[in-house]
């Protein structure tokens, strides 16, 4: 069964509506993402499940029971602030021993909860160092300490990493990777870094202005984006306007090419996606569209190249082959690189298309 | 370069020390040893000791300097919080500051126009009747009036200090399952503290030599060492008294001030 439920669950503040109609399920010992842009509204809705505002509509459900007004104080729900938000007048034990104080537990249960959880985050032997005496990212690895030992259902992790530099940032990715594994609690992390949702979660789930654009497994979101803006908020990728000829065919720039969609109407006017690492560089004779190279960028692991192809398309290539601006390229790909995506089709009718020929084919 | 720049910039501040600070306290120092004569000697000192008058007026000081401490405090924090709270706080904190740019002998006046035989509470008593009251030259309205006029002062540091906390620390304890009330006691009052004290100081230290105010609105029926340092340095001109009296608060406001100090602690939990 599912923890945690949003069951068309509407946000206002003023007329300023922030989240319009929000639905989904959470299921227990997962690694959910809520990725999307900033002012998507991602902190809100961690703020309606930690309990520090009430939705105007909708429901929320918390092992089965309504929770829309229930305080913040007696949710099961712990949550890691964005800024830490560390009690600056006690130390480390003290901040992390806050939870368990506060239910009256037994002092030796506390030294042994706390000793645990700090050995968790691999803070062990700093438990009696004062706030300022850590750096940023231990200062982070207390604030999950501080969530984690009162062993909540669900823990909240609002942009937890993003003031970490990268090499920390990558460090901690794992780690809390790993500590979701070990501890089975689910964990719900907000990012607005799409490479960090991609790393670390079960699910992710795409919020755009109030609305979940779509959820699903990071590869299932890569590989099958549904609309124009995941594909481009998730990952590089070239988009490009085509036509469906039939099931299995799509026409870009006027030339009909193999691909593994169907379900559309022929003549439709579509959108597709290529990913610029399945793209690759070849003579223009060998090349299924042609191209015209514009700029070349070394980025250490590979090239990245800009052309644009005869019907004026900017088209972005991943390569580790260098090659000369000004020079004329073929562009080639596999059937299965391509990506085709309706327009407004919601995820609902994207799974039931899906399904329909995946049967045939199969 | 920057060593002699900066002693320039610096040398106004330290020529305003050394005239309005540190030379009225080495002149009063220096005063209080001084008798009717001008002879250099430690009597003042000795009768200050000794005479029950001049203790009596010690501990009326600190006490009366106690009650309007408490009170305003137990005002000011309620109405510190409040205002903090408030969409349009900075208007809010604008009402209260603006009091202190009114003259505190107008302010006192004001008083006596209100607590006076034919003030506005009165008038009202009679109205309702329940006949006229003294209420000036008590103890109470002494009390009163001298807490109107400390209350900013209590009320800022209270203020800049609660609005200083971060609104996720409030998140922060409500999540890991505190109360309201648990919230106010493990956060709020712990990092509001340091404001505390500092209002404090702001108020019982100037309450300690009222002087003004103990003639006008407590008709002289409380005597404290304000006061006490004024008769003698208007009055009977026994200057050496006067300062000893001075020298004697200078060190009880040092009391007060290492009482409340307790940043250097941090005040923080074991
Ligand atoms: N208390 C509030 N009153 C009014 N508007 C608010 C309030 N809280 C949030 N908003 C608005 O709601 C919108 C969404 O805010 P939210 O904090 O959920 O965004 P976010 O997705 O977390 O963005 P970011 O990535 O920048 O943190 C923003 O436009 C913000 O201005
Ligand atoms: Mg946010």
């Amino acid at each position: 069964m599912a923890i945690l439920k949003f069951e068309g669950v509407k946000k206002q503040f003023g007329d300023n509506v922030i989240l319009k109609d929000i639905n989904f399920e959470i299921e227990e010992g997962k690694f959910y993402t809520i990725l999307g842009p900033s002012g998507s509204g991602k902190t809100t809705i961690l703020r309606l499940i930690a309990g520090f505002d009430y939705p105007n509509g909708g429901s929320i459900y918390f092992a089965g029971k309504q929770i829309n007004q229930l305080p913040a104080n007696q949710r099961q729900v712990n949550t890691v602030f964005q800024d830490y938000a560390l009690f600056p007048n006690l130390n480390v034990f003290e901040n992390i021993a806050f939870g368990l104080r506060l239910k009256r537990m037994k002092k030796k249960e506390i030294q042994l909860r706390v000793q645990e959880a700090l050995a968790l985050v691999h803070l062990a032997g700093y438990a009696h160092r004062e706030l300022d005496e850590l750096s940023g990212g231990q200062k982070q690895r207390v604030a999950i300490a501080r969530a984690i030992v009162n062993r909540p259902k669900v823990l909240l992790l609002d942009e937890a990493l993003s003031a970490l530099d990268h090499k920390l940032r990558k460090e901690m990715q794992s780690e809390l990777r790993q500590l979701q594994r070990q501890l089975g609690i689910t964990f719900i992390f907000v990012t607005h870094d799409q490479e960090e949702a991609l790393a670390m979660s079960d699910q992710i789930m795409i919020i755009n202005e109030g609305l979940i654009e779509q959820s699903g497994s990071p590869v299932d979101i890569y590989d099958e984006p549904l609309n124009h803006f995941v594909a481009d908020f998730i990952g590089e990728s070239n988009i490009i306007p085509a036509t469906m000829v039939r099931d299995f065919a799509v026409a870009i720039n006027g030339k009909e090419f193999i691909c593994v969609d169907a379900g559309i109407t022929p003549g439709e006017q579509v959108e597709v996606v290529l990913r610029p690492e399945d793209l690759d560089i070849t003579t223009v004779e060998k090349g299924k569209l042609t191209a015209t190279v514009d700029s070349q960028l070394f980025r250490g692991v590979d090239y990245q190249i800009m052309v644009h192809d005869t019907d004026g398309h900017e088209w972005k290539i991943n390569s580790i082959h260098k090659t000369t601006v000004g020079k004329q390229i073929g562009i080639t790909f596999d059937p299965e690189d391509i990506h085709v995506m309706r327009k407004n089709e919601t995820q609902a009718e994207f799974d039931a298309r899906l399904e329909s020929y995946q049967g045939v084919e199969a | 370069m920057s060593e002699k720049k900066h002693l320039f910039f610096a040398l106004p501040y330290y020529l305003w020390l050394a005239l309005f600070v540190i030379a009225p306290l080495v002149l009063i120092f220096y005063q209080s040893f001084l008798n009717l004569h001008g002879q250099f000697t430690v009597q003042n000192y000795l009768d200050f000791a000794q005479s029950s008058v001049y203790l009596k007026m010690t501990f009326n000081s600190v006490w009366y300097a106690f009650l309007i401490t408490g009170l305003t405090l137990i005002i000011a924090y309620p109405v510190a919080y409040i205002i903090a709270q408030f969409k349009s706080r900075d208007f809010w904190l604008a009402l209260v500051i603006l009091p202190t740019w009114i003259n505190l002998l107008l302010k006192t006046y004001a008083f006596i126009g209100i607590l006076g035989e034919k003030g506005s509470i009165n008038t009202f008593l009679r109205f309702i009747g329940l006949g006229s009251h003294q209420l000036l030259f008590t103890d109470a309205s002494f009390i009163l009036v001298a807490a109107y006029i400390e209350l900013p002062f209590m009320i800022l540091p209270i203020y800049n200090a609660i609005v200083a906390i971060k609104p996720s620390l409030i998140n922060a304890s409500l999540d890991l399952g505190a109360s309201r009330f648990q919230t106010f006691r493990r956060v709020i009052w712990p990092l509001t503290k340091n404001g505390v004290a500092a209002g404090i100081q702001a108020v019982f230290i100037p309450s300690l030599s009222l002087f003004m105010i103990t003639r006008l609105i407590g008709g002289n029926r409380v005597i404290t060492l304000g006061t006490a340092i004024e008769e003698h340095f208007l009055t009977t001109q026994n200057w050496g008294m006067g300062s000893t009296i001075g020298v004697v608060l200078v060190v009880a406001m040092l009391i007060v001030m290492l009482l409340t100090d307790d940043s250097k602690k941090g005040g923080r939990a074991k």
